[in-house]
Order: C-alpha cells, then structure tokens, then sequence
C-alpha cells in the first residue's frame, strides 16, 4: 500500500519545504527521513544500517555453526545439499525475481499460480509425447506470458501490483488445474525431469540453477542498463521518467522475469515430484518469496535490489525452520517465529530513508 | 481526454463518472439477480429449494463476516491478509474453550481474532508499518499459532454442543446466516450513520484532508483492524462448529476471497469509497458461481469443472479493477487542475 | 503575531516577523518562493509551533496545539490544494467531525438542510448529496469555504485560492469575500496575482527572506512598488555581466528552439519563445506565471494542447521526456529532490541516467566509458564527493545540483532547460553554477533559464522573456535588461522599450 501519511498537507507549491532565502549563504538542510551521521544518532544509526544490511548473513553463519555443532550429521553433503539447499533452491529462485520486482516498488503474488500452470503445461506436453526441450520452452512462455499481463496491468493501466497480481493469484490456479481437470499427472521422463532429480557432480540440478539463476540476475542488476532503470524507477519514478528511463517498459520487463523464474521453478517442483499437482504446486510461495526478500533487508519501498540478500534470505528461512523442527519445535511454531523474524526485519528498515 | 478546460459545475463529466460507479456499483447486483434468474429457471424447484438456501447461506457466512471486515479495512486505504488465518485462530480457540460452555466458546474466538486485529492495528499505527506487510507477517504467524493450539496433525473434533451451533437454524436459516446478514446491517448502519464510519471513508478518501478536519485517524485506523480481526474469528467459530474440525486447510486464501469479493462489490481498493450492502452482493454473487457450477455438474449433461470458479472470480476481479481505474482516471481528471 | 522566529535545522524561516489583520479586513499576504509566508500562516495555524513570538487572536495570547485547535478557535484555512475527501459528498464535507446528531446517530436530513443553506448564502446552489470531486474547483473551494463559516470562522486564510479557478469563478470567490468582510469575518488572501489583491484586498503585507517588509493600504502602493519591495533590492555581492560581448553575432545564428503560442489548461495561455545555439534565454515572470510549465511543455513532460514546439526548424510532437532526451533536450527541473535526484543511487548512477543509452554495449553498461565519464565531470564540474559511489542524497544541495547538470551535459544537449538551477544552493556553489552556464553558452550550447531572482536573470542572459499570467508578454535584449524594465513587465505585462527608464516613475518610494 502506498503511505499517502508522510505527506505534509500544504506544500506550498514547488517550494523547497526548507525555505531557501535568495542569495543567501543556505545550505540545503537534510530533511525527512535521511539518516544524519552526526551527533548522538551516530551508534544507533550505524548499528542498525549494520544489521539491515549484514544481518540476514549473520544469523545464517550463526544458525549454521551453532547446527554445526549441536545438530548430528548436520555437516554432511547429505543433510546441506540434499535437505537445506535442496529445498531452498525454488524459494531462491523465485525470491530473485521477487526481488527485483520489489525493487521497481511493485510486488508480484502471482509466482504460485504461475508456478502451477508452468509446471502443468510442461508435463503435460511431455506426457503427449512432445520433445521435453520443446515443452520446457513452452512452459516457459506461458510463464512469461502471465508476467506480460501483470505488467500491462501495472505498468500501462496503473492498477496497484498487490491488485493487479492477485488476480492471476485467483485464477492461475484455477486455469492450471483446468489444464488436466485437476488430476494428478504422473511424470516419468528423465530428460524432462533432469532440472529436478539429476544431481551432476553429485549436486541437485536445482541448486545449480539456482546459483546460475542469482549469478545472472547479479549480474544483470550490476552491469546492465536494464539494472540501473530497476533501481532508478524504483528509487523515484517522477525523476526517472524526466531523466528519459523508459520507466513503464522497465516495470512491463521486472514482471516478466519474475514470472518466467516462477515457471523455470514450477517445471523443478515438478520434475522433483515426479508428478504435476495443480492443486499444490507453489502454494503458499508468494509468502516465502516476499520473506525471504524482506528478511535480507531489502525495502518493499523499492529502490533497492539485493539478489544475494534474497538467495540469503531463502537459505536462512529455510534453516530456521529445519533448526527449529528438529529441536522438537513444531513447524507451526515455527511459523510463528518466521512472521515475527519478519516484523523484526521491517522494523529494521524503518531506520533507513 | 486531458484536464484542459475547467467545465463550469463539471456535469457531463460528471454524470460519466457517475454512470461508471453506478455500473460497478450495481453491476454486481445485476449479475447476481441474472444468475439466480438462470439458476432458478435451468435447475428449477431443485435450486430454489429452502436445503439448497439454507446450506447455501450457512456456507457464504463465513465468507461474508470476513469480507466484512475487509471492507473497512480497504475503505481506509489499508488491507488486512491476515484473516485466513485469524479464522483457523478463532475456529481453534471457540473448539477449545467450548468444554467450558458454548458462549464462552464463541467469545474466546471472537477475542482471540480481535486480539490479532488489536496487534496489526498497533503495528500498522504505532509502528507506522505497511498494512500489507504487517498482516502479511501476521498471516504466517497466527497460522503457525492456530495449528499449534490445534495440536496433532492439526485438527480438533468439536464436541457436540458446539457443533449444534453450526446446524442450528432459526426460521429456516442457519443462525451463522443470521449472524451474517445482521452484522451486515449493523455494518451499513454504522457506515451511514455514525461519525465513526464518516471517519473511516474520509480517512480512505484523503487522510491528509482528514487529519486537518480533526478526525482522530490513528484511533479509527486502529478500530478497523480490530473489527476485521474479531469478524474473522467469528467466522472461524462458524467454521469450527458447521465442519466439527479445524484443519490445516481452514481459511487457506480467504483473504484473497474477502478481497474480491469485496472489489467486485465496489469498494475502490485505493479507500474512499465503498457500500457494506455491496460487499455482501458480492460474497453471494461469488459464492452463487459456485454453487451454479455444483448444480451443473448435477445435471450431468457436461461437466465444468469447480476449477472454473476460479478463473471465473479472476476473470470478476480484473473486470472491476479495471472499471477502478478508469473511475479514478476520470476523478483525477475531475480534481487535479494543472 | 509580533516578533515570530522559526528555523529548520538551524535555517531561520521567519525573522521577528510581524502580521496584523483587523477585523472585517481583507488582507493581502504576498512574497517570493521561500519568503516565509506559508510558514507564517502554518506557525499560526498550529500546524508548526514557533520558536519565540507572540501571536494573539480576538484579544488572547494563542498558541495552537493543532490546525484543528486552531479551527475551533474560529481560525480556518482554505489550503491552495482543496483538502477535501473527494468521494464524499458536499454536505458531508461541510460537516466532517461535526455531523449533527439525533439519538446518536448522523441526522442526514438536517445535515444535507443546513449544508445547502450554507452555500446558500454564499450563493451557490448545488446538490448537496453529490459526491465533491464532481463538481468544479470554484464549488470545491466553497465547500471548504462553508465548512469554515459553519464553525463560526472569525478569520478565514486563502492560500493562493484563484490560482486554479476560471474568470467567472474567481469572481464568484471575491463576491463572497466582500460579503464575508460585510459580515466582519477578517479574510487573509494569499495569491501572486497582483491583479486580483488590487480587487479585493484592504491592505498588504510584504515578506522577503523571513521578515515583514511592508505594511501599507492597497490603495496607497504601485504594482511596480509592490513588485520591487517583494524581490527586494539589494543587489548580490558582485555581478558579472557577461553577457556576450559580439552582441551582434549571436542574432544571425539560427535558432535551436522555437516554441510558438503554446497553450496548456489554465497555466499556459500563449507562451512563445525562441533560443539560439550559444544563447541564454532567460525566463522571468511572478510565481505561478507559468515559467516551469512553459519548460515542462517544451520538454514533453506535459504536453501543450496546441502550440507547437520546433527544434532546430522542425517541428515536433514531443510527447513524453524521453522523446526530448532522444532530440538532445535536457530539462533540471525545480524541485531537485522529488523530481531530481533518485537518492538512494550513487553519484555516479545519478549523473549518467540519462546517458545510460548511450553508454550501453549489447545491453551491458560500458563500466570503462561510464567511470570516465563521471571522472571527467566531477572535476570539470567540482563535484564534491568522497567518491563517485556515495548516495547522492549524502551530498549536499549545490553539489547535488552540479550532479544534475552533469547528468544532461554528458549527453551533449543542444538545449538545456534549467528551472531555478540555483535555488537553496550556497553561495560558493551557486557562483560556480551560474559561471559553467556562461561557459557552456560560449561553446554553443543554448540554455533556457529559470529564475524567481532578477538579479540572477539579469546577470546571466543574452535575453529575457517575461511571462504574465500564462502568456509571454515582453522579449528585452542586451542593453535593455534591467530590473526596472523586468519588473514593469512582470507587474503589468507592458513591454518594458515602451515604459522603459520612465517606469520608475510611477514607483515614488523605489
């Protein structure tokens, strides 16, 4: 939701809110929110900044030697790869995407859904027959497809992205389970299912792709003009338009990608499951997405895109939860624990302008 | 077109504008009179049956306490996730504190749903934190804490005074409808007739404008929040006491549900603007879907899948965001001058 | 209100200001951008509490908590922006937070009742079920107006309330003003419009640079006295008139822009302006004469109805910025921090967004191309930086402004548009600014310069074009800029070579 609260209610019209004499020797004042380094603000301002930016890492290194220690084989390849990582891998992915469409200050919840039709359309391809390369291309589109519609909506018609991206929320599932009448689709290609079972060099492809995947989008976000209009749009869209930044086809393009990673990691769900289930694939995922970008300190204000953040976040939620299961704490409690992590993450975030 | 000339009293734009809100407005009404129209002339004496209304009713209840607390959560400008899982909360705690009693039993659910809307309410107006993210983190959480007091695997057999509550009927109609319908009408009563649903429309409409006019924005944000919470905990003590069981499933997405139907209702999601009546239209209109789509699969002749009510309430959804957005379009027009 | 104080951070907005309205007066509130007039009306209106001072209203000594306190003290303000509830309904708005009850409950009969009498007396007569937004800014503005009356206003505040109506409806607003001053209610109109304080107002205040200035009856001051006591006199520390010396050369050099009778809405209504290669145009004129929307339209950020805009002789439909970025425009506009700078981005990403295109090889930044780039500006320009990655807003105003510049010198424009380029900048850095515009001039750059300081105007441009209500009214060129000359034009639109030197004249106290 936008904070329309912050606005002084009588700017008087283009003045600076500082009155700025003529000629005379003013520097601009800091206003608002900006963090001032000086005075008695300085510890706490630094501390916090500190933990938005390296906290997520932090309590990751910390969980991790603390499992190290106390959680039996928790150091074998075994239990990282196969359990942690593994599982972390499609949050990641789809957390990527979140991220960066976050930080174009939109938000996408219709990465479920798409996951689900994704993974529909590409078994079902395979189950007719079709060449397995063909169907994930397909599945892919389709993917890309759905993020085409939540960007028009966004972008070209101005509709809010919690809005415009719940609607596919409501009805890609419904359309996914259309596709086969909500059967469980048993899979058995190998070719096609590589992305979800092979373990190359002894490690889960989807870890793999999901490493590529961060890589990528790192890199994109670093060195690409596409990278620098995601944060420009996101930083301030007024600016960035007068600047000549192309802000609705950045916003069109954000959506985009995020829907397509929401399908690659809808055809993982599927392939590692060995069957498409409409009724479940990506439930739920939107959440861990969105957590797992606020939780490395990413501002749902937008501006900002941290990839290894969102990779960070993923990996760390997914260790809290196992960390807690297997000391006997129920998954629902901690369900609880997770929310309040990101509350906690939020309220870190409010320190920064 | 652009925002040229300053018509004197504005009308004709006006009155475009006004035609728009009435379609969306009444749009819905006229959808839902069509289909049951439809309904009631395909499937005849099967459909217009009192078991088909009664059921029908008992089951939108839920639906509908809910999406009314969403509506004044949206006609502030905010929004409220939370309530899926406020609902399995107060389903869980209404089974579990109904040992002692079946009144205790509703209150204690009621309370622990208005407990979780007192804590979104701080959050969001103490904290100044965004709505959405704040309930969004309470979805997970009050989820996490509702299986939790449900136990093993999550499900609670509710003994049988409580469960009379959920077949219970009087006059035809099963008292969660009851419920329903009048906290519907103490709802638009409240919205049209007291300063306090004044407040929650001017704070939606303009919350810069409101907070110069005096109104106490931070208290009536509060209050809304809360409301939404205890409704939603209503709802899961219906929930609880028509199933006999609270699962993990239990309000899985009626966020989302409470949302549309609210939107479809027309409510504009940016605040200002909205109907208690309309939201309720709209629960029914999107739960009739349902519910034709049932009777269809009855008459065997083809077969449209459930999976269609989905799509069919997306579909619902981007038809009246899309209507929205023309009508603010054509407001900004209206109210912006250079 | 005598002796108010108030500073920001340090920054003193109000200097032992002093204000006086009696009652049953109309009393007109003028100044400059920054001249500290909103603050005084908002430190008497409880939205800021003053520093020191003393403010008495109606024989006591008050100190608003709040800008509603200060409502139910009979003290409303009607904001230049209406502050309404646009979905609401007219009646509604007039009783928001005082709606007339029975049994508890909102009496809509008595409300909707006494909502149309209220406009009735201010002659208005309208549906008081409808919701607000669909009726025009005028009945907007008296909504507002009635839901002061209905709290026994005894001074009621106008910020700049004409600047949004039409004719006819500014003067329905001064019919009711001078039936409000019949009834003894006391009115403060703000507005730049000199016309329309010479219409309706008893007596004027003057503020500049946080201090009263000037008290005196309406009837007892020129427009051009009054013009000169608000942009003040005394000239900066020292000016460079460097204006181009061949004087005559520049004329024959052909224009790169040609802008004729563009018209927007209600703010632009006939603006025509030329500018040649090396030449620096300046735009003067009164605030909310339509200077930084003649720039906006020019540059495609808001479209001009009709008029057209040519770049070097062709004529084009400029729809949005980035088809003026693509035909070498670059555009600073006014307000550096909400349509400027994307703070949160470094020096460096700030200073190249509008290059980025250019910059780009296969999709990817060329980094080598961009780091130079921005080297090569921070010293040709004297950006201070601790380095090219700081977050822009860590800078501070002048040089985030140079950053500005930077970012449309680097992208070798034909036309840069600058919109007050100087404001809140210190003195070092404004000097600095002021000195690379007459340096890319003389490279052949043309500069399209906005200012509300004459002095800036004067010291800088090869020509000024006036503009009075919307419209361009005087052209002056070399010799014959001069304060005098512009404020003849800005207060009265005649062109300057007629009244010339003599314009002084009807100014006795200069």
């Amino acid at each position: 939701m936008t904070d329309r609260r912050t606005a002084d209610p009588t700017p008087e019209r283009g003045a600076p809110a500082t009155p700025s004499t003529d000629g005379a020797p003013v520097a601009e004042p800091a206003r608002g929110r900006t963090t001032l380094l000086r005075g008695g603000g300085i510890r706490h301002v630094r501390w916090t900044v500190w933990a938005q930016r390296y906290g997520a890492l932090a309590a990751l290194v910390v969980l991790f030697v603390y499992n190290a220690i106390d959680t039996p084989f928790f150091l074998t390849p075994q239990s990282l790869l196969f359990v942690l990582l593994r599982q972390a891998a499609p949050i990641a992915i789809v957390a990527v995407g979140m991220a960066i469409v976050i930080g174009t200050a939109g938000i996408d919840l219709s990465v479920g859904s798409v996951m689900a039709i994704a993974g529909q359309v590409g078994a079902t391809l395979v189950l007719h027959d079709q060449p397995f390369l063909l169907a994930m291309v397909a599945a892919l589109l389709v993917a890309a497809v759905c993020g085409l519609f939540n960007g028009t909506l966004v972008a070209r018609f101005g509709v809010q992205p919690i809005i415009a991206t719940l609607i596919l929320f409501i009805a890609g599932r419904g359309i996914a389970q259309l596709i086969t009448g909500g059967a469980l689709q048993p899979l058995a290609n190998p070719e096609f299912q590589w992305i979800g079972l092979a373990r190359p060099f002894g490690v889960p492809a989807q870890v793999f792709i999901a490493v590529l995947v961060a890589v990528v989008a790192w890199l994109v976000m670093r060195l690409t003009v596409f990278g620098r209009y995601v944060l420009a749009v996101g930083g301030n869209e007024a600016a960035s338009r007068l600047a000549g930044v192309p802000a609705a086809r950045v916003k069109l393009l954000a959506y985009v990608i995020s829907a397509a990673l929401a399908g690659l990691v809808g055809l993982i769900a599927v392939s590692a499951n060995s069957a498409s289930d409409a009724n479940n694939v990506g439930l739920g995922m939107e959440l861990d997405a969105i957590a797992a970008v606020a939780v490395a300190g990413t501002p749902l204000t937008g501006g900002k895109v941290n990839v290894w953040g969102a990779v960070v976040g993923a990996v760390l939620l997914k260790l809290l939860q196992n960390t807690l299961i297997s000391h006997g704490i129920t998954k629902e409690v901690a369900q609880i624990i997770e929310g309040a992590v990101i509350i906690g993450a939020l309220w870190l975030q409010r320190h920064e302008a | 077109m652009t925002t040229t000339v300053e018509v004197p009293g504005g009308t004709s734009r006006g009155r475009r504008v006004r035609a728009g809100l009435l379609l969306q407005r009444q749009g819905a009404l006229f959808a839902l009179v069509l289909l049951l129209a439809f309904g009631a002339a395909r499937y005849g004496s099967n459909f217009a049956t009192g078991y088909n209304l009664s059921s029908f009713t008992g089951d939108t209840a839920k639906y509908g306490l809910v999406a009314l607390g969403m509506t004044f959560v949206i006609m502030t400008g905010g929004i409220d996730l939370s309530v899926g899982s406020v609902a399995a909360l107060g389903g869980v705690v209404a089974i579990k504190v109904s040992e002692h009693g079946l009144l205790p039993g509703l209150l204690a659910g009621v309370a622990a749903g208005a407990a979780v809307g007192a804590l979104n309410g701080v959050l969001i107006t103490r904290l100044k934190l965004q709505p959405f993210i704040v309930t969004l983190a309470t979805l997970l959480a009050v989820r996490g804490l509702a299986l939790n007091l449900a136990g093993a695997r999550a499900s609670v057999a509710a003994p049988g005074g409580f469960q009379k509550l959920g077949n219970w009927s009087l006059l035809g109609l099963p008292v969660a409808a009851e419920a329903m319908f009048l906290a519907f009408l103490l709802g638009a009563a409240a919205l049209h007739f007291t300063p306090w649903g004044r407040q929650v429309l001017a704070i939606g409409g303009n919350v810069d404008a409101a907070r110069l006019m005096g109104l106490p924005v931070a208290r009536t944000t509060f209050s809304v929040y809360l409301l939404s919470g205890a409704l939603a905990g209503c709802a899961g003590v219906f929930l609880g006491s028509q199933n006999g069981s609270v699962d993990t499933a239990a309000g899985l997405g009626w966020e989302l549900t409470a949302i549309a139907a609210v939107v479809v209702g027309g409510t504009l999601l940016t605040g200002g603007v909205g109907s208690v009546l309309s939201t309720l239209v709209g629960v029914l209109l999107l739960q009739l879907i349902f519910n034709l789509i049932v009777f269809e699969n009855g008459e065997g002749s083809i077969t449209i899948s459930s999976y269609w009510e989905s799509v069919i309430r997306g579909a619902f959804l981007l038809v009246v965001v899309l209507l929205q957005v023309r009508l603010v379009r054509r407001r900004n027009a209206t109210g912006r001058t250079t | 209100m005598q002796g108010i104080n108030k500073s920001f951070v340090g920054v003193p907005a109000l200097r032992e200001a002093h204000f006086e309205v009696a009652h049953g007066e109309v009393h007109a509130l003028i100044g400059q951008n920054g001249a500290g007039k909103s603050t005084l009306i908002k430190v008497l209106t409880g939205v800021y509490a003053k520093d020191s001072g003393h403010i008495e209203f109606d024989g006591r000594e008050v100190a608003f908590p709040s800008p509603h306190a200060a409502q139910l003290a009979g003290l409303s303000t009607i904001y230049q922006e209406v502050n309404l509830v646009p979905f609401r309904s007219v009646a509604e708005n007039v009783f928001l937070n005082r709606e007339p009850k029975r049994f508890g409950l909102i009496d809509w009969g008595r409300m909707n009742r006494e909502a149309s009498a209220l406009l009735h007396r201010l002659d208005i007569n309208v549906d008081v079920t409808r919701p607000i937004y669909e009726y025009s800014i005028a009945t907007q503005q008296m909504t507002a107006l009635a839901r002061a009356l209905s709290t026994e206003a005894k001074l009621v505040i106008m910020d700049e309330p004409t600047s949004a109506l039409a004719e006819q409806e500014v003067q329905t607003l001064f019919r009711v003003i001078r039936q409000l001053k019949s009834e003894g209610i006391s009115v403060v109109f703000v507005s730049h419009r000199l016309d329309e304080l010479y219409a309706v107002c008893d007596r004027v205040t003057v503020m500049r640079d946080g201090r009263t200035i000037e008290v005196r009856p309406m009837s007892d001051i020129s427009r051009y006295e009054l013009v000169s006591k608000m942009l003040g006199r005394e000239l900066a520390e020292e000016l460079s008139h460097r204006r181009a010396d061949d004087g005559g050369a520049v004329p024959d050099r052909r224009p790169v822009l040609e802008a004729t009778d563009l018209r927007r809405g209600r703010a632009l209504d006939g603006v025509s302006l030329s500018i040649r290669s090396g030449e620096i145009v300046g735009l003067a004129g009164l605030l909310g004469s339509g200077r930084s929307e003649t720039a906006r339209a020019i540059f495609g950020a808001d479209p001009p109805d009709s008029g057209t805009v040519a770049i070097d002789g062709t004529p084009l439909h400029l729809r949005s910025p980035k088809d003026a970025v693509a035909h070498k425009i670059g555009f600073a506009p006014e307000d550096r921090k909400t349509e400027g700078i994307i703070p949160q981005l470094s020096v460096r990403e700030n200073l190249t967004l509008a290059l980025l295109p250019h910059l780009r090889r296969h999709g990817i930044v060329d980094g080598r191309r961009q780091a130079e780039t921005v080297d090569r500006f921070i010293t040709a320009i004297g950006i201070k930086c601790s380095s090219p990655d700081q977050p822009i807003r860590e800078l501070s105003g002048g040089n985030q402004q140079k950053v500005l510049l930077a970012r449309w010198l680097c992208t070798n424009p034909k036309l840069l548009i600058l919109d007050e380029p100087t404001r809140g900048i210190d003195v070092g850095a404004k000097r600095d600014i002021q000195v690379l515009i007459r340096q890319l001039a003389d490279e052949g750059l043309a500069v399209l310069l906005i200012s509300s300081e004459l002095e800036e105007i004067i010291a800088d441009s090869d020509r000024v074009v006036t503009l009075r209500d919307g419209r361009s009214v005087a052209e002056l060129t070399g010799d014959q800029i001069s304060e005098d000359a512009l404020m003849q034009a800005m207060a009265t639109g005649a062109a300057a070579d007629d009244a010339g030197p003599d314009g002084t004249s009807s100014g006795s106290r200069a």
